[in-house]
């Protein structure tokens, strides 16, 4: 009994005292802070985002403006592809704000499903293809004809090409024509995939710092480029149609013009957030400029698009007019 | 007889796996059932259907509106209130209703009062640190989810734990399911479970449980299992009813196992924080997902680490409260009680104790640090390590797969089927038979064999570990307090914080698979290892000294074979734990069916593709495990009992 008194005082007097010292400082919510009141016109907005920069960069500068001059809530939600546009179904995602392509999702969600509409071009452009370091290009000009392909074919040999020279594919998210092309083209290559973007920039870099050979999937925009700048090799000319028959492609990947998708539901309601989205459109270098101040100045993206929204009012300017 | 028997198998075994490599060189190449990855058969478009008639039925179908919703709403409410405690502002407040300070003085109490006061510093200095890493609100909503996840899968394994510890009849039952739920790769059922659940704390608490109850259930029942005979026997002649016997006898004498039961639970909970925010998890995944799209290395093994110091303080307060005795001493227990009462009350009201101050901060400077290493690492040691990888791919997993690949089917299925008939009995072959049979329909038995040659390579290495490290801990308590955080961080830091640099080190190869699997399912062999080692009493192995046994007679001779049964378990977990990375294998080169799955979450058309992958690795799972099982000569003689 006695022992317990004597250890139990001290703490008894520690928390009196802790009490006691700690009766300073601000209290919760004593400044208040401000809320939104003007958030009433706009209401909530729920915008999908998808995991990779150059659509963070789209997302974020929607965002800010959403929220500073059309005084919305935005609620933004990391989604994988497929999942945001499952919510358009369920109601719980009103926009996707960079689309490449994704035919079969826009077949299911906006022709069958009618849970969706496209909502126009982002104004960027995509391009895909394959791509060599630029060290590769100083040495071998001629590399960037599919023509020479072969000739270099041994020295693209790795432990998983199987004897033959290695095309490292990436992304599975991403349409590749890659094993139909290496067949019809006759190229002595093996696809290999690395199955991530992540493993396709680390096998890039290292195979630039170390100079050593690697033909790989890539594709633009892309916030990498800006650190390394790839070498595209020139496959035989997109025509239209000439990708009609996938077993047969022989033929570069199209230009992809990137879009916009929202819910039916937002888009019947109108309202500002929706025209916003509508008129939202910019180049490839304003989404590269976003995109560099996440991913190299390593800036939150609210702030980076506010950076580049106080830098081209113009711009905000026209998607708030119409 | 039956010794005979026994030591004729091993020669069996060599004769088939010769006879294999004998017919591989003249019939290898034909009917190897290849499919490219662009291709799909009638059963990946059927299941395509079938996603898609889900999808459009949801809203109109009674059982989705009256049960399925009703479920999350329910775990939606649980998440939600757990962040507002401790995480997100709440109840109309700027802030949560604990403050940093609050939560700190909290958790410390608690470890304090169920387990001791070191584990009670530790917990103290763990969430200082999260803090201080600049992650307080991040690791709380993660927290958050993650005691969601872990108590639902508590409140529901436990009971099936010891229903399957007590009935051989729900063992089997079950067994097979909660492979399923641990092999079956999260990446399959992510997107149907959002259109089920839809997107928020909902779906990611149940995609964490589905992977996280397993080990509840698998551990408690071994715990219970494991109660010898005898003492059971003992009980029951003493008069005492069923009832009695697992309260006062089974549970008590089985806790050490429940409690490590607990302990994975905790951990492979924590290991799914990556992949549940994919689905906008909220916490720390969120962190490491964000960091990894710039390949900011440093800025994910913050996050990552944050999660690593979770789990620690959660493995040891919970491994402590599993020993404890009954505290006495209430007036220090009201007083002490009375400081976290005031420290809460702090946090409630004042702003420095209830948002963690920036003015301390030392995740910037763990960030640098871990992008430092990671750079030199790259640059300067990958020539090195990229050798090793083409002498091991070359000299080993090249080779093997090739004999696995190229031979035609029906040579592998003969094969298969007749190894688990020598190794099993005609019950393995039968399960085998079915098994390749499944595979086959499939229509990915290419892809199959690949992944099964680097599942094989991969399993072995974690058993070499897992023997090795377990027993050095099991013998060894110093050992044990050094190598147990680092096997706890091989399980919950998120597998590409180290990815990015193994990626620079060996390459987009299966070699990178490999390696990431071995660093996630060692830690788990070894660690059982090292319980069931730890388990044998303490006399008998004085026993063993005393006759004069070496230390290396006492491992082979005593320790080991008398740990048989944790082998066996550390096995199946270990294989299990391989098999979960067949997918993130697939993000670093693997191909095969890790690349399936990623393909099929990735591209619609290719959904049914991903889904049958992920049967066939469940299928890859349950073969392997049958034969490897029906091997182990004391479990055949239960068979037979």
């Amino acid at each position: 009994m006695n022992s317990t008194t004597r250890t139990s005082t001290p703490v008894l007097i520690m928390a009196l005292a802790l009490t006691l010292a700690a009766c300073g400082g601000e209290k919760v919510g004593g400044t208040g802070t401000p809320g939104a009141s003007a958030a009433a016109a706009c209401g909530t907005f729920n915008l999908a985002v998808n995991p990779w920069v150059g659509y963070e960069a789209d997302a974020a500068v929607i965002a800010y403006v959403a929220e500073k001059n059309l005084g919305c809530t935005v609620t933004k939600k990391d989604l994988k592809e497929e999942v945001a546009w499952q919510g358009f179904g369920t109601g719980e995602v009103d926009a996707i704000v960079e689309n490449w392509g994704h035919d079969d999702l826009k077949k299911k969600y906006i022709d069958e499903q009618k849970t969706a509409v496209a909502a126009g071009s982002t104004g960027n452009k995509g391009i895909i293809g394959w791509y060599v370091p630029p060290w590769m290009a100083t040495q071998f000009p001629d590399i960037t004809d599919w023509k020479n392909l072969n000739k270099y074919a041994a020295q693209f040999k790795t432990s998983e090409s199987g004897g033959k020279g290695q095309l490292l594919d990436g992304d599975p998210s991403f349409v590749t024509n890659d094993e139909a092309l290496v067949k019809n083209l006759k190229l002595d290559y093996k696809v290999v995939y690395a199955g991530s973007e992540t493993a396709l920039i680390t096998a890039f870099r290292q195979a630039e710092a170390k100079k050593t050979p690697l033909l790989g999937y890539f594709y633009e925009p892309q916030w990498f480029l800006s650190e390394l700048k790839l070498v595209k090799v020139n496959l035989p000319a997109y025509t239209a149609g000439c990708d009609a028959d996938a077993a047969k492609i022989a033929c570069d990947y199209p230009e992809y013009d990137l879009d916009k998708i929202v819910s039916k539901r937002f888009a019947d309601a109108d309202g500002p957030a929706y025209r916003l989205v509508k008129a939202f459109t910019w180049a490839n270098d304003d989404q590269n400029e976003v995109a560099k101040y996440i991913s190299e100045d390593k800036m939150k993206p609210a702030d980076a698009a506010k950076k580049w929204v106080e830098a081209n009012p113009d711009k905000v300017k026209a998607w708030l007019a119409r | 007889m039956t010794a005979r028997v026994r030591s004729s198998r091993p020669l069996l075994v060599a004769v088939i796996l010769l006879a294999w490599v004998v017919l591989w060189i003249p019939v290898h190449g034909r009917h190897t059932l290849d499919l490219s990855p662009a291709d799909l058969t009638a059963l990946h478009r059927w299941l395509n259907d079938v996603n898609d008639s889900v999808g459009a039925n949801r809203d109109s179908s009674p059982v989705f509106r009256y049960f399925v919703n009703e479920i999350r709403a329910g775990i939606d409410a649980l998440v939600r209130f757990l962040q507002g405690l401790i995480a997100q502002p709440s109840y109309g407040r700027p802030v949560p209703v604990f403050g940093w300070l609050g939560v700190v003085a909290v958790v410390t109490y608690v470890s304090w009062v169920f387990g001791n006061w070191r584990v009670a510093l530790l917990a103290a200095g763990g969430f200082v640190f999260l803090g201080l890493q600049g992650l307080w609100q991040e690791s709380m909503d993660t927290l958050a989810l993650t005691l969601a996840a872990v108590a639902i899968s508590l409140l529901i394994g436990i009971p099936l734990g010891v229903w399957a510890g007590l009935s051989d009849r729900f063992h089997r039952l079950v067994t097979p399911v909660l492979d399923f739920m641990q092999t079956m790769p999260t990446f399959v059922y992510l997107a149907p479970l959002t259109l089920l659940f839809l997107i928020g704390p909902a779906s990611a608490t149940i995609a964490t449980l589905i992977y996280a109850m397993p080990p509840a259930i698998r551990l408690t029942a071994h715990g219970i299992r494991s109660v010898p005979r005898t003492v059971i026997e003992a009980s029951e002649s003493l008069g005492a009813t069923r009832w009695q016997t697992l309260t006062r006898v089974q549970l008590p004498l089985s806790r050490r196992t429940i409690v490590l039961g607990v302990n994975q639970t905790i951990m492979a909970a924590l290991s799914m924080v990556t992949i549940a925010a994919l689905i906008d998890a909220p916490g720390l995944g969120k962190t490491v997902v964000k960091a990894l799209q710039t390949l900011d290395v440093g800025t994910a093994f913050n996050a990552g680490l944050a999660i690593v110091v979770l789990a620690v303080v959660l493995d040891r307060v919970t491994t402590a409260a599993g020993d404890r005795t009954a505290r006495t001493n209430r007036p220090l227990m009201a007083g002490l009680a009375l400081v976290a009462v005031a420290c809460w009350y702090l946090s409630y009201t004042y702003l420095w104790a209830a948002e963690f101050p920036d003015r301390f901060r030392v995740g910037g400077a763990l960030s640098r640090g871990a992008g430092a290493v990671t750079a030199w690492a790259q640059d300067d040691l990958s020539t090195a390590t990229g050798a090793i990888k083409d002498l091991l791919t070359y000299g080993l997993l090249n080779p093997f797969q090739a004999l696995l690949v190229e031979s035609p089917w029906w040579l592998v299925a003969a094969v298969a089927v007749a190894l688990a008939a020598v190794l099993g009995g005609i019950r393995a072959a039968v399960t085998t038979a079915a098994c390749v049979a499944l595979l086959i329909g499939t229509g990915l038995w290419q892809d199959a064999m690949t992944t099964l040659a680097m599942t094989i390579v991969a399993t072995i290495l974690v058993m070499a570990l897992g023997v090795l490290v377990g027993v050095w801990m099991g013998r060894n308590r110093h050992a044990d307090r050094i190598i147990r955080p680092v096997l706890d961080a091989g399980q919950t830091m998120p597998a590409f914080v180290y990815l990015v640099p193994f990626l620079a080190l060996f390459a987009a190869t299966r070699f990178t698979a490999i390696v990431a699997a071995v660093v996630f399912a060692a830690p788990v062999a070894i660690k059982i290892v090292a319980d069931g080692i730890r388990a044998i009493p303490a006399t008998t192995v004085e026993a063993a000294t005393a006759a004069g046994s070496s230390t290396w007679q006492l491992i082979t001779k005593v320790q080991l074979p008398m740990a048989r049964p944790s082998l066996t378990l550390a096995a199946n977990q270990g294989l299990i734990y391989v098999l979960s990375m067949v997918v993130v294998g697939g993000l670093v080169g693997a191909g095969a069916l890790g690349y399936d799955v990623v393909a099929g979450i990735s591209q619609g058309q290719l959904y049914g593709k991903g889904l049958a992958a992920g049967a066939a690795i469940v299928l890859l799972g349950v073969m392997l495990d049958r034969i490897a099982r029906a091997s182990n000569p004391s479990n055949l003689a239960k068979g037979h009992r």
